[in-house]
């Protein structure tokens, strides 16, 4: 054995060095093999990691100012937007040349909708300067600064040329801001007025309510996937048929029944009422609010719970409980110390599951959840294809990947990251 | 070699579908009975003259989202879509959609009257093709209003006189001009004043007075189900959704037409398609906004022809042969009391307003 | 045995029935009686009732009729967990989630034992089975050997009477499996514990228990010392279960001064001692161990009756030879012989002649 570490690497047998030689087997292998994975790994790099990375991209990228108003945005840099005085001719000049052109190029509307999320106005000023610029030659037609502010009185004021040079920069943080309620002024960063806030509170809201259905889905799931995982093959399957009948409906169907459900005329009330538990002028609120979102949305998520749990349960000998039975140990202390430690790494994979799925929904709180039981995801939804505002909705989004990962990271801290079991 | 040849074939299928192709052409709208009327209305006729298979596609509700999506990715796939006015600004200024000349790419009215004319003050954007005009309007129950039915869009704020649930759409639009004209603002004034802080807060404040009696709603179909089920006793919905409740479904509900709010629903053609498809969506508009063919719209929906040539035309109801000119928005007994949308305002205002808007329904 | 225990037994099963399905009953009409510090062995195919009858004594099964007592008191209504009788399972069921220290720990703190004292007997319970320096490990990081010696260590560690054990040495390999027999035995009996031990190995139950009962079909067959079980089979299936055996069919002729002649159905005539026939007539089946036959003329009994046999086969297995014969029309009949000096090796197609004392030969039941 010593003597082949003394003397060098190993040989092989034809002389090329051990390692050189194995590597040289195992090229072929490994080629096979990427070739193998290739299909799958090109899907999810085309389908999962570009559009996450261009989202994250989005949420910073502003060139758009710069490309369509490339003099402006140098010019401006020697104004002070906070001296007090409109710019100098110099700088109208170069937006009068840059907006003739975007007019031609059709660009000056596009520029206006994305100013106007900073400044309101902007995008009606852009509109209806671009038809008042059309033959406007930027060479001979000087000076600018009367005729644009005669065009629209907006661009005599500071406001307007303070939002463009503040938003001018290639990347911004802007929407980072927006996305926790701050914003980007001449005067540096600060908070949005009150009346305007509600993103944190959607954030704290989402979590706070995605852990509570997580919690819910723990209690409602443990103890059906404990009779799953005892029960007799056979019976177990239908059982199983029964929790996975959801899978098969329509996810706004469901959410649509809980409606019926719910609703103030609906089936619950109508028994409580029938039941004289309630009276009939003071009907239960129990939809379009918090707890029907988490009603629903707990239903809705119930399987991812049970699945995990039922898989990892299963796995769990019933001689441990008789062992525990055996050693003395009463039926809830024997439940309690070995049983269910056991079926922890089930709960942790449903649970992760569960809370990763709920932050991001929002279909379900929209239909059910009122005014108090919506999402950060519906604003996300709202600003991707409403307000079109894809730079905020992407910082949203990221944030929302943020807490997550940084979610995961805890979790991985504090139990175990390989105390996670689908089965 | 085997690759070459399955590239081969893969390519010349390609080829073969993207002929197969050349006569689809996919227009986009809203669905349900809407669609259902374009198709009987404007897609049949259109194939049997043409030979063109027409594809409906029901997206128009994230229309401008996929439109920006789809010109990013430098594939347009559809050819038409059908989108609210306020879309079609929003597109045109974002350069996504084509910009029509009413005369000569627009069919002129039977008596020769040009098509600019004879949409007139609906051409609220260079991109958009007006098809018809609706109105968001109330409906109530009658059965749950006591005896004194309500006539006046401010029976909404009334809580004394009409108790109940009443549902309002999540979003600031119609529901702040109605808030500030029951507080006592002129409608004339009513858009100078929603463009101050101060009117902001005046319409947040009227609508803070019912906000605990108010469901809000996201799908034009919600109003009408609340109303069916006796959940609300009032709400704001699409007029078309009313007549439905109302005379398909025979529910105890009216309308309530005072201070409709106008809106129009039209064409645009997506930017960046080809020649040929550009062309063929063309004729399509040009055969599908004629005079003839935005009557027989009516006959299927009660949403008025954007031409003023087309309303003497509008008949009967297709299955119920009733008359849909009373129960057009547009008809004189209707509009008394009417409302035009704002779309320049809105353009403006929509995200700094609606942002004020939800941080109030959170509070 | 059973008899002088009568009075005072610590376990015992009386009348005791099983049935799952309220069909067929698993156990019928179950009596056993054990007396303290027993080593008794449930032994017998898989389905014969032997897992029941100790799931029964240990509380996991309620018995359908009849009475299970310990120590004189009816424990038909006490859960398991009030039983105090220490379990050692197939798969060792120890707990992956802790430590062998809390493994062993557990009994002690389910019944409140203070925490130095915990200690202490857990280290005790350690070091008895030689794995005192294991305490930290988890399950997953030992053998299967150690793992057997740890769940030993822990059904033994809050000092239980009586200790069943379900097949504990089923999964290991046969060199530890006879460490570990001779390792629980041994400790039994320094404790002096009662022991109820389950195993279909009957190479097992012969070599570690005080008594062997012997299972097939829900009854009890057999209930008697190694030996005995061994020598006089009371029946045959006891005989075909328990060793190697040679079987011969046919009917008894006469029955004098307790020997039975048997007219083989090859009409051959052999001598043996009746154990389940009584008169002539009766259809019998005889069973004679292969290390008993003889065929050494000098050593055969004066005047009995030889049968004619052809060599088929010599397997030689180092210390015993194993001859395969033709007798009497049954071509598997084995004779076994040691590996002595003046021992000779048959050759295949010779002739022999056979025969035994008639104390081997046990004629049973057809």
């Amino acid at each position: 054995m010593s003597d082949t570490t003394d003397s060098g690497p190993m040989l092989a047998a034809d002389g090329t060095p051990l390692k050189r030689s194995l590597a040289r087997a195992l090229r072929r292998q490994k080629i096979r093999a990427l070739m193998l994975v290739a299909p799958l790994l090109l899907f999810v790099i085309l389908t999962f990691i570009m559009p996450i990375a261009s989202m994250l991209m989005r949420s910073v990228d502003n060139e758009m100012v710069g490309e369509i108003l490339p003099q402006t945005v140098v010019e401006i840099q020697n104004w002070d937007a906070n001296s007090g005085e409109l710019p100098d001719e110099a700088v109208y000049a170069a937006f009068a040349a840059d907006l003739v052109q975007a007019v031609k190029n059709k660009e000056h509307t596009k520029l206006g909708s994305r100013l106007n999320y900073e400044q309101t106005g902007l995008s009606s000023m852009f509109r209806q300067s671009g038809r008042k610029v059309k033959n406007w030659d930027p060479v001979t037609d000087g000076p600018f600064k009367e005729k644009l502010i005669k065009a629209h009185k907006g661009w005599g004021e500071i406001e307007t040329w303070a939002a463009i040079k503040t938003h001018s920069s290639k990347y911004t943080s802007g929407y980072f801001l927006n996305a926790i309620d701050m914003q980007k002024t001449p005067q540096g960063i600060a908070a949005q007025p009150e009346d305007k806030q509600i993103l944190i509170t959607l954030f704290i809201r989402t979590l706070k309510m995605s852990l509570i259905i997580t919690g819910c889905c723990i209690l409602l799931a443990y103890p059906v996937a404990w009779i799953l995982a005892n029960l007799p093959a056979r019976s177990a399957n239908l059982l199983m048929i029964l929790v996975l009948l959801p899978f098969w409906t329509s996810l706004l169907v469901r959410t649509s029944a809980w409606k019926v459900m719910l609703q103030q005329q609906g089936v619950i009330n109508e028994v409580l009422v029938w039941l004289g538990i309630v009276a009939d002028d003071n009907r239960l609120e129990i939809i379009n609010n918090q707890f029907g979102t988490i009603v629903a949305m707990t239903h809705i998520l119930l399987p991812f719970m049970i699945l995990p749990m039922y898989s990892v349960m299963q796995t769990i000998q019933p001689t441990y409980l008789r062992a525990a039975k055996s050693l003395g140990a009463t039926n809830w202390t024997a439940f309690w110390r070995v049983y269910f430690p056991q079926s922890i790494p089930g709960i942790g994979a449903g649970s992760i599951l569960v809370f990763i799925l709920a932050i991001g929904y929002y279909i379900t709180p929209e239909i059910v959840g009122g005014t108090d039981g919506v999402f950060i995801s519906n604003r996300i939804a709202y600003h991707i294809s409403k307000s079109l505002n894809w730079g905020l909705a992407a910082a949203l989004g990221a944030i929302l990947l943020a807490v997550v990962l940084v979610l995961y990271w805890a979790y991985d801290k504090i139990v175990g990251i390989d105390n996670v079991k689908l089965g | 070699m085997k690759f070459t040849k399955t590239l081969l074939a893969t390519t010349a299928l390609t080829v073969a579908a993207g002929a197969a192709m050349a006569d689809d052409m996919t227009i986009v709208s809203w669905g349900g009975a809407y669609s259902k009327s374009q198709l009987k209305a404007y897609h049949e006729p259109y194939s049997a003259k043409t030979g063109v298979n027409i594809i409906n596609d029901d997206s128009s509700a994230e229309a401008v989202a996929k439109l920006r999506a789809m010109n990013e990715a430098g594939n347009v796939t559809w050819d038409v879509v059908d989108v609210v006015a306020a879309d079609a600004m929003r597109l045109c200024d974002e350069g996504l959609a084509l910009e029509i000349d009413p005369d000569t790419q627009l069919a002129a009215a039977p008596d020769g009257t040009s098509a600019s004319e004879d949409f007139g003050d609906l051409l609220v954007s260079s991109c958009f093709i007006p098809q018809i005009v609706y109105s968001t309007t109330f409906g109530y129950r009658t059965d749950l209003v006591g005896d004194t039915p309500p006539t006046d869009v401010c029976a909404v704020f009334d809580l004394e006189a009409y108790p109940g649930k009443r549902s309002l759409e999540k979003r600031p639009i119609n529901n702040m001009e109605w808030a500030l004209l029951c507080d006592g603002v002129a409608k004339a004034d009513v858009y100078d004043v929603l463009a101050t802080e101060e009117g902001q807060n005046q319409a947040l404040a009227k609508l803070d007075t019912i906000r605990d009696s108010v469901i809000w709603w996201n799908a034009g179909a919600d109003t009408p189900q609340l109303l069916a089920d006796g959940e609300v006793i009032m709400g704001s919905t699409y007029n078309g959704r009313l007549f439905s409740v109302i005379e398909e479904q025979k529910q105890p509900v009216a309308m309530l037409w005072d201070a409709q709010v106008f809106d129009l629903d039209g064409w645009i053609i997506p930017a960046g398609l080809s020649p040929e498809r550009q062309a063929r969506a063309l004729d399509y508009i040009m055969f599908a906004t004629d005079t003839q063919r935005l009557a027989d719209q009516a006959k299927y929906i009660s949403y008025g022809p954007a031409r003023k040539s087309s309303a003497p035309l509008v008949g009967k109801h297709e299955s119920l042969g009733i008359d849909m000119a009373p129960h057009m928005p547009t008809d004189p007994n209707n509009a008394k009391n009417t409302f035009l949308y704002n779309y320049e305002f809105w353009a403006d205002y929509r995200d700094d307003i609606d942002a004020k808007f939800q941080a109030w329904l959170a509070k | 045995m059973a008899k002088d225990t009568a009075g005072n037994a610590f376990v015992k099963f009386d009348r005791v029935q099983k049935s799952y399905d309220g069909e067929t009953l698993v156990v019928k009409d179950l009596n056993l009686e054990m007396p303290k510090g027993e080593f008794l062995t449930m032994l017998g195919p898989s389905g014969s009732g032997k897992t029941t009858c100790l799931m029964m004594l240990a509380g996991f099964e309620t018995a359908t009729h009849g009475d299970i007592l310990l120590d004189g008191v009816s424990i038909n209504n006490i859960p398991p967990h009030k039983r105090g009788i220490g379990m050692v399972f197939q798969n060792y069921a120890l707990f992956p989630h802790m430590t062998i220290a809390e493994n062993l720990a557990f009994p002690l703190e389910v019944r409140k034992i203070g925490k130095s004292d915990r200690e202490q007997k857990v280290k005790h319970a350690l070091e008895m089975v030689e794995m005192g320096a294991f305490g930290g490990r988890r399950p997953a990081q030992l053998s299967g050997g150690q793992q057997q010696r740890v769940a030993l260590a822990r059904a033994l560690v809050f000092e239980p009477e009586l200790v069943l054990m379900d097949e504990p040495l089923g999964a290991l390999d046969k060199q530890l499996r006879e460490k570990m027999q001779f390792e629980i035995t041994d400790l039994a009996h320094r404790l002096g514990i009662t022991v109820v031990y389950v195993t279909h190995d009957q190479t097992e139950a012969l070599t570690m228990s005080d008594r062997v009962a012997v299972f097939n079909d829900g009854r009890i067959q057999q209930l008697a010392p190694p030996d005995q079980l061994y020598e006089q089979p009371e029946n045959s299936f006891v005989a075909q279960f328990i060793g190697e055996n040679n079987t011969m069919e046919g009917v008894v002729k006469e029955i004098k001064n307790g020997v039975a002649v048997v007219q083989l159905d090859g009409g051959e005539l052999i001598d043996c001692t009746p154990v389940n026939v009584s008169k002539p007539g009766e259809r019998t089946r005889v069973s004679i161990r292969p290390e008993r036959v003889e065929y050494n003329k000098a050593r055969l009994q004066e005047g009995a009756h030889t049968l004619k046999a052809t060599v088929r086969e010599f397997i030689y297995m180092g210390d015993i030879f194993r001859t395969r014969l033709s007798v009497a029309g049954n071509d598997d009949f084995i004779i076994k012989t040691r590996n002595a000096p003046d021992q000779d090796r048959l050759q295949p197609g010779q002739e022999i002649e056979i025969g035994w004392l008639t104390a081997d030969c046990r004629a049973l039941d057809a």
